[in-house]
Formats: C-alpha cells, sequence, structure tokens
C-alpha cells in the first residue's frame, strides 16, 4: 500500500512551508524535486563522518570512501539494469549528453553524416548536437512528429528517408507534453540502420522503472536532482564497448594510468576515464541514498501514483471549456496548460501569488511552440509525494484564481 | 501624479496598457536607435525604438512579445518619455528602479508609472517590469 502521508513525513520541504503567505503546494517536480531527510542525512554524513578524498591516499578514510563510491555506482546500475562498469558520473543529464556528444560523436562522426532528434528535446539534447556539427560538418536533422508525439514509425521513415544518420538523441519522456517514447523499438530501429541511440532519461529513470539492457539503449542520461537526489550528480550509463571506444573529455587526475613528458597520455578504463578531478563525494551518496529512497517506495507504486494524479487532475478539469490542456493523451506527471486569453506567466505568477509552484514558457524546448501552436505554456508536474489536496489547491485556484493582476494587488 | 490611486484603479490602468498599447508599432520614420532585450524566465522578447533630438527624447515606441507586465510597463514607459530630455529620462529611469527594489523613490517623476509599485510582490516579475526601462537606460545613458 502506498501511503502518501507517511511519505510527506519524510521530506522536510512539505512541512508546514509557506510561499507568498500560503501553504506551499510544489508542482514543478519536472525541474527539480524535494529531497527526502534520508538523502540529506547521508550527505551529511559525508561531512561529518566521512570526510575524504576518493582514491588518492594510503589511510583508512580514503579507502572506505572508495568503497563507498563504488558502493553506489553498484545502486545505481542495479536500479537500471546495467554492468557496474557502464556507469558514468556526471553533473548531472546535461553533463553526460556533452560527454557522449565530445567522447563519442565528435570522435566519429564527419561531414555529411546526420544526427536525428526531435523539436520536443530540451536544449540540453539539442545544442551538444550543434556544437559537434558546427565542428565536424555533419548536420542534425529531426524526425517527423505525429501530432506533437515521436512515434515509432517516425523513426522508422527517418531512416528511409536519410541513409546519413549515424545517432539518434531522444528523450525517454518529454519534458514538455510527458509523451513517452517506445524506446526499445525505436532502439532495435536505430541497430538495423547502423546508428547508436540515446535516450535522455531525465524525465523518465525518476518516474518509472528503466531497464537499460532490455531497451538495448546506447547511452542512457539522467540527473540525480530530479529523482529526490542531490543537484551536481547524475550519469552517464553507456555500453561497455561503445564507453571503452569514446575519447576521453575532460582530462586531469584521477582518470589516467600515467603521462610522460613526450605528451603520452594512458586513460585507465572506463568508467574511470571520464571521471577526472574529484568528484562530487557527497552528492554520491546522496545519489546512492536517493534511489535506495526509490526503491524502497518502489517504481511501479511512484509511476502508478504520478499516472493517477494525472487521471484525477485531468478529470477535474473536464468541461473547463476556457482552461486548453496540450497533453490530455499523456499519462505521466505533467500536464501542459493554457487559460484562454491569459498569458502562460501571468498564469504562474498569479499561481505563485496562492502558493502555488509551477513552471511557464518553453521549458527549455524552445523548438516547442510550433509543434502546440502556443508561444508558451504553463506546466504543472507531480511527483511521488504530491497529493490529490494538493491538485484540488492547483485546480480550485485555476478556475477560481480570480485576475492575473490578483498577485500584485491581493495579499 | 498622485499616489492615493486605489488600487482599482491601478489595475485598470495596467489592463489597459496591456490590452491597448499604443506606442506598440515599429517607427515609422527615420533616426531611431534600437535594443532588443528579452528574458530567459519570461516570454518576454522586445525591441525598444528611441528618437533622440537635441538631447531629448521626441518618440518611443517598441515592438515584440511580452507578458502583462512588460507590455504595460513598456507601453506606460514610452508614455511618460516623450518630450523629456536625456537627462530627466535618466532620473525617471533611476527613480522606477528604486521602486521597484522597494527604495525609496521620487514619486513625482514616475507619474502613471506609479501602478508598478507592487512588482516586488512577484519578484520573479521585476524582470519583465524593468525590460522596457533597462533597454530605454542602455541607449540613453551613453548619450
Ligand atoms: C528531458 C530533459 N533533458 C535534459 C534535462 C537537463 O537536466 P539537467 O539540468 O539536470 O542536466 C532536463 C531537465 O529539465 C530534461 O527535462
Amino acid at each position: 500500500m502506498y501511503d502518501i502521508k507517511k511519505v510527506r513525513l519524510d521530506f522536510p520541504m512539505l512541512q508546514n512551508k509557506t510561499m507568498q503567505g500560503k501553504p506551499l503546494v510544489f508542482l514543478d517536480n519536472a525541474s527539480t524535486t524535494f529531497k527526502p531527510r534520508q538523502v540529506i542525512e547521508a550527505m551529511d554524513k559525508y561531512y561529518l563522518e566521512m570526510n575524504s578524498n576518493s582514491h588518492r591516499g594510503d589511510y583508512d578514510l580514503c579507502y572506505n570512501m572508495d568503497v563507498e563510491v563504488a558502493k553506489a555506482r553498484e545502486t545505481i546500475a542495479k536500479f537500471i539494469n546495467s554492468d557496474v562498469n557502464e556507469v558514468v558520473f556526471t553533473s548531472g543529464d546535461t553533463e553526460a549528453i556533452n560527454l557522449v556528444a565530445y567522447g563519442y560523436a565528435l570522435e566519429y562522426l564527419k561531414k555529411g553524416d546526420q544526427i536525428l532528434i526531435s523539436e520536443t528535446e530540451h536544449a540540453s539534447n539539442v545544442l551538444p548536437w550543434y556544437r559537434i556539427c558546427d565542428l565536424t560538418g555533419a548536420k542534425v536533422c529531426f524526425v517527423k512528429l505525429d501530432d506533437k508525439r515521436i512515434t515509432v514509425e517516425g523513426v522508422r521513415n527517418a531512416f528511409k528517408d536519410n541513409k546519413s544518420i549515424k545517432l539518434v538523441a531522444l528523450a525517454h519522456v518529454g519534458n514538455v507534453l510527458g509523451y513517452e517514447i517506445n524506446a526499445k523499438e525505436i532502439a532495435s530501429i536505430c541497430h538495423k540502420n547502423g546508428a547508436l541511440f540515446l535516450l535522455d532519461g531525465a524525465q523518465s529513470v525518476p518516474h518509472m522503472a528503466v531497464d537499460f539492457k532490455d531497451l538495448d539503449v546506447d547511452f542512457l542520461t539522467f540527473s540525480a536532482h530530479k529523482m529526490c537526489g542531490p543537484t551536481g550528480i547524475g550519469c552517464l550509463v553507456g555500453k561497455y564497448v561503445l564507453l571503452q571506444k569514446m575519447a576521453t573529455f575532460h582530462t586531469g587526475g584521477g582518470m589516467n594510468v600515467k603521462f610522460n613528458n613526450k605528451q603520452e597520455v594512458i586513460p585507465l578504463d572506463a568508467p574511470a576515464k571520464f571521471e577526472a578531478g574529484t568528484l562530487n563525494l557527497s552528492a554520491i551518496i546522496g545519489f546512492k541514498a536517493a534511489i535506495e529512497y526509490l526503491t524502497n517506495l518502489g517504481m511501479e507504486n511512484i509511476h502508478k501514483h504520478d499516472q493517477e494524479l494525472f487521471e484525477y487532475a485531468i478529470s477535474k478539469l473536464e468541461g473547463y471549456d476556457n482552461i486548453i490542456i496540450y497533453n490530455k493523451d499523456s499519462n505521466s506527471g505533467i500536464i501542459a496548460f493554457n487559460i484562454k486569453g491569459v498569458f502562460a506567466q501571468d498564469e504562474a505568477t498569479l499561481l505563485n501569488s496562492k502558493g502555488i509552484a509551477v513552471r511557464s514558457g518553453q521549458h527549455c524546448a524552445k523548438m516547442i511552440d510550433p509543434v502546440i501552436g502556443e508561444p508558451a505554456t504553463v506546466r504543472m508536474s507531480t511527483y511521488l509525494y504530491t497529493s490529490k489536496e494538493e491538485i484540488d489547491i492547483f485546480i480550485d485556484n485555476l478556475i477560481n484564481g480570480g485576475d492575473i493582476l490578483d498577485a500584485y494587488f491581493f495579499n | 501624479m498622485p499616489i492615493s490611486l486605489t488600487n482599482e484603479m491601478m489595475r485598470a490602468i495596467i489592463m489597459d496598457h496591456s490590452s491597448n498599447p499604443t506606442n506598440k508599432h515599429t517607427p515609422s520614420g527615420e533616426g531611431y536607435q534600437k535594443v532588443h532585450m528579452h528574458s530567459d524566465n519570461c516570454i518576454d522578447d522586445l525591441d525598444i525604438y528611441l528618437k533622440i533630438e537635441n538631447d531629448r527624447v521626441v518618440d518611443a515606441c517598441f515592438e515584440g512579445i511580452a507578458c502583462t507586465i512588460s507590455l504595460s510597463s513598456t507601453d506606460i514607459m514610452c508614455d511618460l518619455m516623450k518630450g523629456k530630455t536625456i537627462q530627466e529620462s535618466l532620473y525617471m529611469i533611476e527613480q522606477y528602479q528604486h521602486m521597484m527594489h522597494e527604495e525609496p523613490f521620487d514619486d513625482e517623476v514616475l507619474d502613471e508609472a506609479i501602478v508598478f509599485i507592487n512588482t516586488s510582490k512577484q519578484a520573479a516579475r521585476i524582470r519583465c517590469a524593468t525590460i522596457g526601462w533597462n533597454a530605454a537606460n542602455s541607449i540613453l545613458k551613453d548619450k
């Protein structure tokens, strides 16, 4: 039984916090999430009891730190079903995508090659590819959407029309409309056509069980902060042969076996060869605690909770013609909407004045406006601790929230 | 400008300027200086045009996409700036900035712009309420 009341008690940010003098209702979880006490305490423990560097000393503290980092890597590998040495720590999803861009694409793509993405991607899964194209002469192309969605058919057709696609990079769940793609089928199409597939898991890994081996994707990226973990840590999970083939990106201490004055460097094997410099150790400890927290609750339960809240909200909004919802047919924890005749930012400010945190704009997906047909949307997004009562408050304020200028003239 | 405007009057002024921004158009003549401004936390994406002759702002207008607050604040600024000297305009912008940040300000020169006095309640929108003003400032300060 998923006990939401009990879950909420784990989160200090959910205890009597206010915003604009009203109880805080946090519905911007696609952006970042709150941390449970278990994660905060694990990170504190690093600073209070374990403070040390990893692999740089001959004393116990340092040895113990190595053990902790290895345990964290194992925990992540088990969580997404990869091998331990397929998990590379990065500062987050964005750095993980950049690592594939600079470590793989820059090394192996050339003029005439193409990279397939979509117009619904987050900037972090667009701009690294643009940069690589500038550097190599390769080109980015876009999968044709089927009414806002990326379909297996769309990807298949892209390969029919275009024999030069060498790499495909798509979000598993989109961060604006919340649509999930059929990653397994798309991976198989990519491989049949000799292309690699990077799956941006920023919005999927936190919300549902994702199995790296079963999906058979080549690269999977995600950030800890969107899954109850700390900021500044995330990972690239990559097939080991590919990681070994990849060039190093950041270089420096901790990633090499040796180097000499003839400019010769022997890098360590993956994943260490990508992890130059002192790692974000407290965050790695916190990341592990976050995954343990999610695993304890059960990813199936978390996914179901998001879906139930989505359906609950959509059904309550039924019949309000002035509320336009752009992704009613989705079923993740994201609702993208507008109120007729109201700018998204103005609505978000009004909700802020009621203590409700949502996001407005393009949500870093700056090519999405022609897809939706609006320059901006309001996005509300739930997570494992969001309650039905919070959805009620949100909807009540959407419907009866008053005029947008109330945000400035009431309180 | 009397600071005794009621809330209802202030709201009406904002709504009037956002639903009917009379200065929102590209300039019809020559001799305008343009600055582009956009914000990364809002939709605002504006071009501001000022025409300056003999040390005086003789015309001001703007074009682009903007939320209610940036639209109305920029429109009001254009109204107020027309006919003012560069010095007067810069002083008005300075006082407006003080008001935004809840610092003491000279309400005499702000006129209708006083309706944005509560912007600091919604701190995320200060950028919107000042975007046009910052644009004008960047043109005028080098004069
Ligand atoms: C789909 C998607 N990709 C990438 C990112 C970037 O994640 P981060 O900022 O944690 O690197 C996000 C975050 O909003 C996202 O939603």
